[in-house]
């Protein structure tokens, strides 16, 4: 095995949130994953990058809930858990931003945030007349922006559609940071942005992790993996060729690696 | 012109570059495009409001109270059909069975009291349960079978039509030989000056109540959500079949209500009734302003929709044109609906 485990100021010997421990998925004669393990600690990005078939979404996708690996563990902080749903991974706090990005664009910006999850009023009304509580979850949502220092959404009664790209992306990444969640699983957020919107969600990533929310980033772009990330495990033809940091190693290292043109 | 605020956008972002300037611009029809986009429901209300101007200037009876009242009669078997239609079309289905499904209860409802000898309370539940099963045969087809609601709901109009025919051999069944109650829907009682129908009433309950539960309620906000992008409503976790189907079964309840209501204003339940009634519903939801591709309108817009065919379908015979004008003039107000809403989506604020 090839891959290096560079300790950092982030991980020191601190109980991992997630872990993933030998996790092998064939499709058929295809392996998928090859024995993959993963860390993931409170209040860091992890990068995961790899060229395309290297295993980045099926790692992805057993992270989350969305493949059920062959064999191999999960751990959520020092617990076993077995993923059969998306809703399992949810339940214990891992949210993903799909790269289409799962808003409905006629609600508005509180709707969204509570899109599957609605509050009802209390009493009667609530009970027996199933009325939502509107009123309280735009205030909610209000307070949830806040509390992620997500400024560039001021009104949270206007429709997701009359927003800009890195504002809808800023509500799916609200809506996975919101009520709770202890790890953000952000899948290619940056592909369909220009760059100043870019740049808005890689700050939101790095107020995400400011507030002790460990992300998990997914991306193409290596100067936005080197910008953000604290540690980037780099994935190559199902394994894990290495795990390296943005002050170990130089972009050029990276695409050496993931390419398999050098070893860490 | 440069930077001014618009009518209906979020708070001002301070603009950086020229790019963002040049799509800040608001014109004064970009505002009023804001407002529309805001209001779904106010350019039928608008269109409504200027038909009954324009007509009443055109002709002193138009405006007398009779005619108002008989223009709600006129529209409440459409009106009602256009709130089933409604919910399929929010969720970007379309069901073009909707007055097949009508008929079909409406025919069992009658035959089952004058054949069978059944209870007319009894008989009103069995019409439930056909608007029901029908609802459920469509959602299943939809959501089982992933077939696009238009291929469902064109075999299924099909298949009940010729189980309307079938069962009923063809034969009218008169209100005179019903039990009251089936017919109870077209008695009238004053209201001060206006005659209103129990029907009319009815359907505006039945208004009331679907635009409460659209508007208040998850259920009605998944709708909504699977209406307008299903893959996203499905990843945020909600239950997109399930929503479907229920959307459908609900269809189908308000469908039979709808059978009842036809027996009072037309004192007959009749097979061939009402072959118009499945692409008239879908007019008034069209003109009401509620979008083809699903997630974006209001039940209120269908009622608008219905009342805006009848008034001019009304006003136009008041004027003394031939019928084919009033059809006309229906598919000139599709068309111009349908133009109307595709620029008001446009809007970017």
């Amino acid at each position: 095995m090839t891959a290096v485990d560079v300790p950092t100021p982030a991980t020191g010997t601190r109980q991992p949130i997630l872990q993933a421990r030998n996790l092998v998925k064939t499709f058929g004669k295809v392996v998928g994953l090859d024995g993959v393990s993963l860390d993931l600690y409170p209040g860091e990005v992890l990068a995961i990058i790899g060229d395309n078939g290297a295993g980045k979404s099926t790692l992805i996708k057993c992270l989350t809930g969305a493949e059920i690996p062959d064999t191999g563990e999960l751990l959520v902080s020092g617990q076993q858990v077995h993923f059969k749903r998306p809703q399992d991974a949810r339940a214990h706090g891992i949210e993903t931003v799909y790269q289409n990005l799962a808003v409905s664009p006629a609600l508005d910006v509180a709707s969204n945030l509570f899109l599957g999850r609605e509050e009802r009023l209390p009493g009667p009304l609530g009970s027996i007349f199933r009325v939502l509580d509107t009123k309280g979850m735009r205030r909610k949502a209000k307070a949830e922006l806040i509390r992620l220092g997500i400024s560039t959404l001021q009104d949270v009664t206007v429709p997701v559609e009359n927003l800009s790209g890195g504002q809808r992306q800023a509500v799916a990444v609200a809506r996975a940071a919101a009520f709770g969640s202890k790890v953000v699983v952000l899948d290619e957020p940056t592909a369909a942005l220009g760059v100043r919107e870019s740049n808005q969600v890689l700050q939101l990533v790095r107020d995400l992790r400011d507030r002790g929310l460990p992300v998990i980033l997914i991306s193409h772009n290596m100067p936005h993996v080197f910008d953000v990330a604290d540690r980037i495990h780099i994935q190559r033809l199902g394994k894990c060729a290495a795990t390296i940091t943005p002050q170990s190693h130089s972009m050029t290292d990276a695409v050496a690696i993931m390419t398999g043109a050098a070893t860490a | 012109m440069t930077q001014q605020q618009q009518a209906a956008g979020p708070p001002a972002e301070k603009p950086t570059d020229p790019a963002e300037e040049f799509l800040d611009r608001s014109t004064p029809l970009s505002r009023i495009r804001n407002v529309l986009h805001r209001y779904p429901a106010l350019s039928p209300a608008i269109v409504l409001l200027v038909a009954v101007v324009v007509f009443g200037i055109l002709n002193d009876r138009f405006l007398r109270v009779e005619n108002l009242s008989l223009i709600t009669q006129q529209v409440s078997v459409v009106g009602t059909l256009a709130i089933a239609q409604t919910l399929i079309i929010l969720t970007a289905g379309i069901d073009l069975s909707v007055g097949a499904v009508m008929i079909l209860a409406s025919m069992v409802v009658a035959q089952m009291t004058v054949n069978n000898g059944m209870p007319a309370p009894l008989a009103l539940v069995a019409g439930l349960v056909v608007g029901l099963a029908a609802g459920a045969l469509n959602g299943f087809l939809v959501t089982r079978f992933k077939l696009p609601p238009f291929i469902v709901t064109l075999g299924t109009l099909n298949i009940f039509i010729a189980l309307t025919l079938l069962y009923s051999g063809g034969s009218t069944v008169r209100g005179s030989s019903m039990p009251a109650l089936l017919t109870w829907m077209g008695s009238t009682f004053p209201v001060g000056p206006v005659r209103i129908s129990t029907g009319v009433v009815t359907m505006l309950l039945l208004y009331i109540a679907v635009a409460f539960i659209l508007g208040k309620t998850a259920w009605g906000r998944h709708v909504y959500a699977v209406g307008d992008d299903k893959e996203a409503a499905r990843l945020a976790g909600i239950p997109v079949n399930r929503v479907l189907m229920s959307v459908y079964l609900a269809a189908g309840a308000v469908l039979a209500v709808g059978a009842w209501i036809q027996i009072g204003r037309t004192n007959a339940a009749s097979p061939n009734a009402g072959v118009d009634l499945n692409l008239d519903s879908i007019t008034a939801v069209v003109i009401g302003g509620t979008s083809l591709f699903g997630g974006r309108g209001s039940v209120w817009g269908s009622l608008l929709g219905a009342l805006i065919v009848g008034v001019f379908r009304n006003g136009l015979s008041l004027a003394g044109l031939d019928v084919l004008f009033q059809t006309l003039a229906v598919g000139v107000l599709i068309i111009v609906a349908v133009s109307v809403d595709q620029w008001i989506r446009k809007v970017k604020s």
